[in-house]
């Protein structure tokens, strides 16, 4: 097939299909093609949808009668743990071990309706918990870039069939950086955007304060094509809001950008890193944009808050899988002994030690010291930003602390795989939005891998991310 | 410091059937990261922490339109590991005398 999809963007395969240059199905059989090349290395498929062409041949039916939606013929990938209706989905977990959905999730009913073509679901770190996707019960995803390396996690699956072309974009979930990070590690654009803005209904909650939905995708023109299609309020998520319950104040041409203060003042910050986060600021200072330090006293409290609230979340999530409802069930003498083997081989090393840490730190001994604190905690951290964005537009940050790292480097200390987190779990934490840009490359063996530049805005103001990005990327 | 028993005691409260030789791995995983988040300690005083609620608003909708009866039954029981007709199977929970 002479189409070359490395070079495609969701704009220009869109223009592609209007024009008659391609069909939507040719474009699917050329990312069929690609996946059957590149997945077998890359672990970052868990199934490929067996109806693939035909939903091409409906896609290109909307197109031929000239009322095609927007996003019609366009081929996508969803994360393991976003619901399709009659399709499976196991948050790449054994305890899910022949779920199929039976319902659409919203953000998977909303692509539908834009036309979208589902190719399959993309591996990740089990219930969303990792930076590696090593915690995936089906194996690591490696990078596109290295394949000794990583590709982040938890949505690492989804960044890298964005990176390996073998989809135009992808969804994924960000509870902590699981977009951003492996975006990042990657070489993509990954957006999280502010909570509240995308439903999560249909999407397995992990710990349901910070989950959010959002997409991967070579441009930032391509993110915000598919957050529009994605995003609104939704009555079956109580937590999404109106457009109207966010600030509307006009884009700004030239921005104030704010650095946190002491920033980069954290241990283990790697050098390209850092030279190359200096080097973006001094991009967005000659686009005409002011930078100066804003100060965030909190902020390094983020990391600590959220493996509190998160564990906690997850203990109470997780408790629904019984073994009764769907799933996996092992057989014991009785009820409760079901739960035990159920339980006890259905969740690997980490599901199982954020559920414990979870049940010891709401546990009535130290709820208070740990639970309520960290809640505390979490509104100064909410402050903070909320007192930084009078001051500031945005503010950036690298998106995380080095390049992809090694397969197994972190993969036996939990504490250092969380740490790859710090710059991506305030925004969490503090109910915001951000984007992760490709801003360089560093050279490690001879390889080059992908760096990300962060950029942080109020709630509600993905309007200034895009702005930004896409000037950033050198985008229209 | 968190002792084995402590392990054991929230892995029977998290219904998690885990080894002996688990018990210490947890120990030794759960410990640093304890460790890590006890700064939140310094953060803020005890006597400033101020139950808070979020901001009030309603998010209730009204129960005027509740599907018909029984449409999603067949596909929910679909995924069941066990059942009986209409119903989840799950096994006794009263008459047992190895359960506490």
């Amino acid at each position: 097939m002479s189409l070359d999809i490395t070079k495609l963007t969701i704009k220009s395969a869109a223009e592609g299909l209007r024009k008659k240059d391609f069909s939507a199905c040719e474009l699917a059989e050329s990312y069929l093609e690609r996946i059957e090349e590149r997945n077998p290395e890359r672990n970052a498929y868990l199934e490929i949808f067996e109806d693939v062409r035909a939903q091409a041949e409906a896609a290109q039916k909307t197109i031929d009668s000239g009322a095609a939606p927007l996003l019609a013929g366009i081929p996508l990938a969803m994360k393991d743990n976003i619901l399709i209706k009659g399709r499976r989905a196991s948050s790449a977990s054994k305890i899910l071990e022949g779920y199929t959905a039976a319902y659409d999730s919203t953000a998977a009913k909303k692509l539908k309706e834009a036309g979208a073509v589902f190719l399959g679901r993309t591996n990740m770190d089990e219930f969303a918990m990792g930076s590696s996707t090593e915690n995936s019960a089906f194996g690591v995803v490696t990078n596109p870039h290295d394949v000794s390396r990583v590709s982040g996690g938890s949505s690492g699956g989804s960044a890298a069939v964005v990176a390996d072309s073998m989809a135009l974009a992808s969804l994924g979930s960000d509870t902590g950086g699981s977009i951003r990070q492996p975006a990042s590690f990657c070489g993509v654009v990954g957006l999280k955007p502010t909570y509240g803005r995308v439903s999560r209904y249909g999407l397995m909650a992990m710990a349901s304060s910070l989950d959010q939905i959002g997409p991967f995708a070579k441009t930032v023109s391509d993110a915000e094509l598919i957050f529009d299609a994605i995003k609104g309020a939704d009555s079956m998520d109580s937590t999404t809001l109106p457009q109207g319950a966010f600030s509307a104040r006009p884009l700004k041409e030239k921005m104030r950008i704010g650095i946190p203060e002491g920033l980069l003042d954290i241990p283990g910050l790697d050098g390209d890193v850092r030279a190359n986060f200096e080097a973006s600021v001094a991009k967005l200072k000659a686009q005409g944009h002011e930078i100066v330090d804003v100060p965030l006293p909190y902020l390094k409290y983020s990391l600590a808050v959220y493996y509190v609230i998160v564990p906690a979340e997850v203990s109470s999530n997780l408790a629904r899988f019984d073994g009764v409802k769907y799933g996996l069930h092992k057989d014991g003498a009785n009820l409760i002994e079901d739960y035990f083997l159920t339980r006890g081989e259905g969740f690997g090393p980490e599901a199982r030690r954020r559920i414990l840490l979870g049940t010891y730190v709401l546990s009535s001994g130290y709820y208070d010291a740990y639970y309520n604190k960290a809640v505390a905690v979490r509104r100064l951290i909410e402050k903070d930003f909320a007192q930084a964005f009078e001051a500031v537009d945005a503010i950036v940050t690298p998106t995380t602390p080095s390049p992809a790292f090694k397969i197994g480097e972190k993969a036996n200390d939990p504490m250092a795989m969380y740490l790859a987190d710090i710059f991506t779990v305030p925004a969490n934490v503090g109910g915001i939005c951000g984007i992760s840009l490709p801003s360089g490359e560093a050279v490690r063996d001879g390889k080059n891998l992908p760096l990300g530049f962060q950029i942080l805005a109020g709630a509600g103001r993905e309007d200034i991310l895009f702005a930004l990005g896409k000037k950033f990327l050198g985008e229209e | 410091m968190i002792e084995p028993q402590t392990i054991e005691k929230l892995a029977e409260l998290a219904r998690i059937k885990v080894s002996r030789e688990e018990v210490e791995g947890l120990r030794a995983e759960i410990e640093p990261i304890l460790d890590y988040v006890n700064q939140i300690q310094d953060a803020v005083g005890a006597g400033e922490i101020e139950p808070e609620a979020g901001a009030v608003r309603n998010v209730m909708r009204a129960d005027d339109h509740p599907h018909e009866s029984g449409i999603h039954s067949a596909e929910l029981l679909e995924e069941a590991p066990a059942r009986e007709g209409e119903y989840f199977k799950v096994k006794k929970i009263l008459g047992g005398s190895d359960v506490a």
